[in-house]
């Protein structure tokens, strides 16, 4: 999986984050085992401590729920997984609607923009 | 098991006038990576030499563990130098073997394990290897044994961005939750992710300590940035 951090918030925060994009966009599977806090953290190059901590957050929100034998696993309730997706999708409109609106146009013009757009294919 | 594994009360430490360190009051808790970092003479290697016994202090007092640093505390503290300070003419598996007979907590596979897995032979005497494996080997000896306290001077220094990420990546994997890993760098850009910590040193005194997440969440900017603005010059 490819991880990427930027510099100025958390990195919990940002891992919490990047899972969830992994669960959404299905490059992690409802039901799948998701690898040790070791692993994930060599692999992100994070400290374990804040892996563990993002994965806690993750359990707790309950995107990813633990067996106490055979490690952590991907949430198989799928309302859930789309609900995230919609809460995602919803920030990423709030922020393009703000840029949108820094450079000129309302949200009408944006949404007519958007719909002319999608006709020229 | 104490929680808190290095501790300075009062720490001073004089060369002829000069105060390397000024009344440093610090203490170092299990279970974390912390980064020790400071501008070049802010006093890193000094507080590290004397936490392991090369240089006594000049007032003040430094605990591992409750005791002195001394031969008891050698055993549980694991130091990488800020040099090559290893018999350069030995062969990687004799100082396997070397360091294997000096430490009874060092674990002879996962040497072997770690430096089969970077394919450098160990027929090979140290002084014919690259800066970077020379730092590797160094690296993998220090971290192959089991200690409570791992130092670690400059642990990237000169070396090229893989090798930096392979260090990064020994360190992550041989850390273990009891124990704690100190890492004195200027790379910080480099290592904040993996820390959960870090000091601040300067002209001898702690500036700040923090953790990492506490940091970015308050100030909005990563440690790289804060320490910039800090030690501006």
């Amino acid at each position: 999986m490819q991880w990427e951090f930027n510099s100025d918030r958390a990195i919990y925060a940002q891992i919490i984050e990047q899972m969830k994009l992994f669960i959404v966009s299905g490059t992690l599977k409802p039901g799948d085992k998701v690898a040790s806090v070791r692993e994930l953290a060599s692999e992100a190059g994070v400290n374990p401590n804040t892996m563990q901590k993002a994965l806690s957050e993750l359990e707790r929100s309950g995107l990813l729920f633990s067996n106490r034998t055979s490690g952590r696993f991907i949430t198989e309730d799928e309302s859930m997984i789309q609900n995230i997706k919609n809460e995602l999708a919803k920030e990423n409109i709030e922020n393009f609607l703000k840029n949108m609106e820094k450079i000129g146009f309302d949200k009408k013009q944006t949404a007519e923009l958007i719909l002319n757009f999608e006709k020229r294919g | 098991m104490n929680e808190i594994i290095m501790q300075c009360n009062a720490l001073c430490k004089n060369y002829s006038g000069k105060q390397a360190l000024k009344n440093l009051n610090l203490s170092i808790k299990r279970g974390r990576i912390i980064g020790l970092l400071g501008p070049n003479g802010s006093g890193k290697t000094t507080l590290i030499k004397i936490a392991n016994a090369l240089l006594t202090p000049s007032s003040g007092q430094i605990l591992i563990n409750d005791k002195n640093p001394g031969i008891e505390s050698k055993r549980n503290v694991a130091y990488l130098s800020d040099c090559v300070c290893l018999p350069d003419w030995m062969k990687v598996g004799e100082l396997v073997e070397f360091f294997a007979s000096y430490y009874d907590n060092f674990v002879t596979q996962k040497a072997y394990e770690m430096i089969n897995n970077l394919n450098i032979d160990t027929n090979v005497r140290l002084k014919t290897l690259s800066k970077g494996n020379k730092e590797k080997v160094q690296l993998i000896l220090v971290m192959s044994r089991d200690a409570d306290l791992y130092l670690l001077d400059e642990p990237m220094g000169g070396v090229d961005p893989a090798t930096r990420d392979y260090i990064l990546n020994t360190i992550i994997s041989n850390y273990r939750e009891n124990s704690s890993v100190v890492i004195s760098t200027h790379l910080i850009a480099d290592v904040e992710n993996i820390l959960d910590e870090v000091i601040f040193i300067n002209n001898g005194e702690i500036v700040l300590q923090d953790m990492v997440d506490n940091i970015r969440e308050k100030q909005g900017k990563s440690v790289d940035m804060l320490f910039r603005e800090v030690f501006r010059c």
